[in-house]
């Protein structure tokens, strides 16, 4: 421990003394703000990948087998038409694409690692160079996962959740290379997960500045704590499990083929096992960055500190014993079904603390609509809906029928972009200031916001219906079924609905990169706010605190207090401005 | 609103989905509304206006204890009421004497009946490509079993779907409660044939079985008409003729 903190310190002299250079300072940087920013750039640009993949299925669902605009340059032997082999390929490739290269690297990575440090008052990550050496090796994985688009074949085409034996054998889909390396990508990024998520937890138990108490600590950090612990629990399950698939591949061993003795449920098990807490992995960041500006912008102090904390906690472990509920069809015992209906019903319960603490953060409040508070309120209300359609999928019964159709598309999407994104652009909107130094444009803001916000849902609300109709998920042509063909002018309304949200996309990436070069000049804490990273300079300088670490008096959301005139308190203030005079 | 979206339902068990279907469709509404009105009056009410301070509060343990015990009580409710039609579902069988076996493989479901000896395995078995005929009022027991990959039988109006796993043999049943022709699409990511995988199930009257049985379950029925019926089916065909040669097409594609 003292190791690690002297370290600290010496990068801080370190960066005081003299310039690093352009590649330490921009390239191999262990400032965790650097890193920070490149998760950020990393995960931004995945999701413009992300993005046209799922437009192109999106297209393909609308106007089945017509040429996709654009697509004549990559696909010219069709003409720009999807073949299913490559519609599975767009799919399995947006869905691996969106979850394991935009909302972990932005959630995670960014969010992660520019608010620990930052907010319970340490000058870097415990390990800084584990934590560049986190970000490059998911560079790295990036990199393989991107070279599965040039491969003969073609990307892996399994779905994300790469089902075996449909993945453990190569004719079965028509993939080779794609599904390898889309085995080889995962375990090198679950490597880098592991790296980060010690760093992470090492940092929140080691390295909290003077008066920080874990109870003194904001909720997004809890968040990112619990998440931390998740991921190293978590990923390594998917790792093991990625390998064992790439040695049925390669090696011949049958850990997932029936046909040399193996089992195709473990792989369902492994993945789920992982695949469960990942969700969480995917929300919980999110709902942290909502318990944070929320009072921020109500100007008052969270609704039940504790209540959030521990119901989050709860989450955490009940996360791992309730995955069997992606199973219930799938020949699992129905009496193991029956025990994961349990569990599923209870970990609804601390989703339910949460949103109404949320609302009771609003009751009384002094609301102020700006760009951040726009985005968590439309996190906590499509939560509400992402929330509330899974206790469909809870029951046994129910989930027999909407299992594989376009409900569950509808629940993950209201969940992954309704939460998760949403809760990544409340905190773009909230940090970009402390991060980059310059305030985002608010006018373009707000056109981003309610394009984005209204587009959302015509693109994912008639999922529920057409979910509820029967349409199954992963078909390639709906008009191939005389079941569906009534409600194919909703695939349409959709499709609009995604291509807008994908044009709004482009305000915002205009807004920020206009802002990065030419935005105003922030100031230091611009939304009066109370935790610590506000305290330091804008943007923050290596080492985060000048020659003294900040002290902490109190929980991160005094609003209003009556110890103070002004309606915040700072983490940081020795004594409340009125009692002050008579307090030094 | 959702619900009217439900195709219409033809099995016993299938009323019991919809039951609760509808039941979680009521309390998450209504639950959704009641949040939304709050969320929306707070909002209107709450909003900055000079001159007002926010209320200074950290919460409040009697709410807290509230809005924990009456959704885990709901949530206790749902998982009892959803128990027996799942142990109905999935946990037991009805008794009965009419047995079909499945076999699904990229991309075709082929449907088993034992022949006039009630045996599988012997000489007089009867295979359907892609078609399963069953008398309704009865219930029917389906043995699934898969070749090469999962796949998934899914029957909308039905309710019914149970994955087929390779290695496996997974006992399921249904009974179906009006007469007509049902679209049987696979469910489960298969392969680039996924989407068109399709059976039809025709339910018949039990005189009308028993004539389509006499026809064609029969020692003698000759394997042509076995073809032409299945043939019938027709809508899948085009699909089923990339069926045989998987990685040949997924070769060429690229």
């Amino acid at each position: 421990m003292s190791a690690t903190t002297a370290t600290a310190h010496g990068h801080a002299a370190h960066a005081e003394h003299h310039d690093v250079g352009f590649v330490r300072h921009y390239i191999f940087s262990t400032d965790h703000k650097m890193i920070a920013r490149q998760f950020l750039f990393m995960g931004l640009a995945m999701l413009i990948l992300g993005g046209l993949l799922a437009l192109m299925v999106r297209w393909q669902l609308a106007w089945p087998e017509t040429p996709v605009p654009g697509m004549s340059v990559f696909l010219p032997e069709t003409g720009g038409i999807l073949e299913p082999s490559t519609y599975n390929m767009a799919f399995t490739m947006h869905a691996t694409i969106m979850i394991f290269f935009v909302v972990m690297p932005i959630l995670a990575g960014a969010f992660g690692n520019f608010c620990i440090p930052l907010m319970i008052g340490a000058r870097d990550m415990a390990f800084p160079f584990l934590n560049m050496l986190s970000f490059w090796v998911a560079a790295v994985a990036a990199v393989i996962m991107l070279a599965g688009f040039f491969v003969d074949g073609g990307h892996a085409a399994a779905g994300w959740t790469s089902y075996a034996p449909l993945s453990a054998v190569p004719q079965y889909t028509g993939t080779n290379w794609g599904q390898n390396l889309w085995c080889i990508s995962l375990f090198v990024l679950g490597v880098s997960s592991m790296m980060g998520s010690i760093n992470y937890i090492t940092t929140i138990i080691n390295m909290r500045a003077p008066g920080m108490k874990l109870f003194r600590m904001p909720l997004v950090v809890w968040a990112l704590f619990i998440t931390a612990i998740l991921l190293l629990l978590a990923l390594p399950v998917l790792t093991s499990a990625v390998a064992m698939l790439l040695f049925d591949r390669w090696l011949g061993t049958s850990w997932f083929k029936p046909a040399g003795g193996g089992e195709p449920l473990l792989w369902q098990h492994l993945f789920w096992y992982f695949g469960h807490p990942e969700v969480y992995i995917l929300i919980l960041p999110a709902m942290g960055i909502a318990s944070e500006i929320l009072p921020v912008f109500a100007r008052k102090p969270i609704f039940g500190y504790h209540a959030m904390a521990f119901s989050m906690i709860a989450i955490a472990f009940l996360s791992w014993i309730v995955y069997g509920h992606h199973m219930f069809v799938s020949g699992m015992s129905p009496a193991l079904g029956m025990a994961f209906t349990v569990t599923t019903m209870i970990i609804a319960v601390p989703s339910a603390i949460k949103t109404f603490n949320w609302l009771g953060t609003l009751w009384g409040g002094r609301i102020q609509f700006k760009l951040p508070m726009l985005w968590a309120l439309a996190f906590v209300w499509m939560f509400v809906i992402g929330g509330l359609s899974g206790i469909f999928m809870a029951s046994t019964p129910v989930d027999i029928y909407i299992q594989d159709t376009y409900f569950i598309v509808a629940h993950i999407h209201y969940v992954v972009f309704g939460g998760s994104i949403m809760g990544a652009f409340a905190g773009i909107y909230f940090w970009f200031p402390k991060m980059f130094g310059r305030m985002l444009n608010t006018a373009l803001g707000h056109v981003h916001f309610w394009l984005t916000f209204v587009f959302f849902n015509v693109t994912f609300f008639p999922m529920h219906i057409i979910g509820v109709g029967g349409q199954m998920r992963r078909i390639y042509n709906p008009l191939q079924y005389e079941f569906l063909q009534h409600q194919q002018h909703w695939n349409v309304i959709m499709t609009v609905g995604a291509i807008c949200l994908g044009l709004a996309q482009i305000v915002f990436f205009v807004n920020f990169f206009w802002s990065l070069f030419a935005g105003k000049k922030a100031p230091q804490n611009p939304w009066n706010s109370n935790t610590l990273e506000w305290a330091a300079a804008t943007p923050p300088p290596h080492g985060n605190w000048g020659s003294t670490l900040p002290t902490v008096y109190r929980g991160p959301y005094e609003y209003s207090s009556p110890e103070s005139r002004d309606d915040f308190l700072p983490q940081t203030q020795p004594a409340p401005a009125r009692a002050g005079a008579a307090r030094h | 609103m959702l619900n009217w979206w439900l195709p219409e339902n033809v099995s016993t068990f299938g009323q019991d989905i919809d039951w609760l279907f509808h039941l979680i469709y009521w309390i998450t509404g209504i639950t959704f509304i009641l949040v939304t009105v709050a969320f929306l009056a707070f909002l209107a009410i709450y909003r900055d206006r000079p001159g007002r301070r926010a209320r200074y509060t950290h919460g409040s343990t009697p709410l807290e204890i509230v809005w924990t015990v009456v959704p885990a009580l709901i949530l206790v409710v749902l998982t009892f009421l959803s128990v027996p039609a799942w142990s109905k579902i999935k946990m037991t069988q009805p008794p009965t004497d009419f047995v079909v076996e499945m076999t699904a493989k990229q991309f075709n479901f082929q449907f088993v009946y034992p022949g006039p000896d009630g045996k599988f395995g012997t000489p007089d078995d009867k295979t359907f490509l892609d078609e399963v005929h069953v008398p309704v009022g009865k219930p029917i027991r389906l043995n699934l079993k898969a070749q090469d990959v999962i796949h998934s039988l899914f029957v909308p109006q039905l309710r019914f779907k149970q994955d087929a796993v390779p290695g496996r043999e997974i006992a399921s049943w249904f009974e179906v409660t009006k007469p007509g022709k049902y679209e049987v699409p696979c469910a489960e990511l298969c392969g680039f044939g996924h989407s068109g995988m399709r059976a039809w199930l025709y339910a018949h009257s039990a005189e009308d079985y028993a004539r389509w049985a006499a026809e064609n379950l029969k020692a003698e029925a000759a394997p042509a008409t076995q073809q032409a019926s299945a043939g019938e089916a027709g809508a899948g065909e085009t699909t089923r003729a990339a069926g045989p040669a998987p990685a040949a097409k997924g070769a060429s594609n690229r």
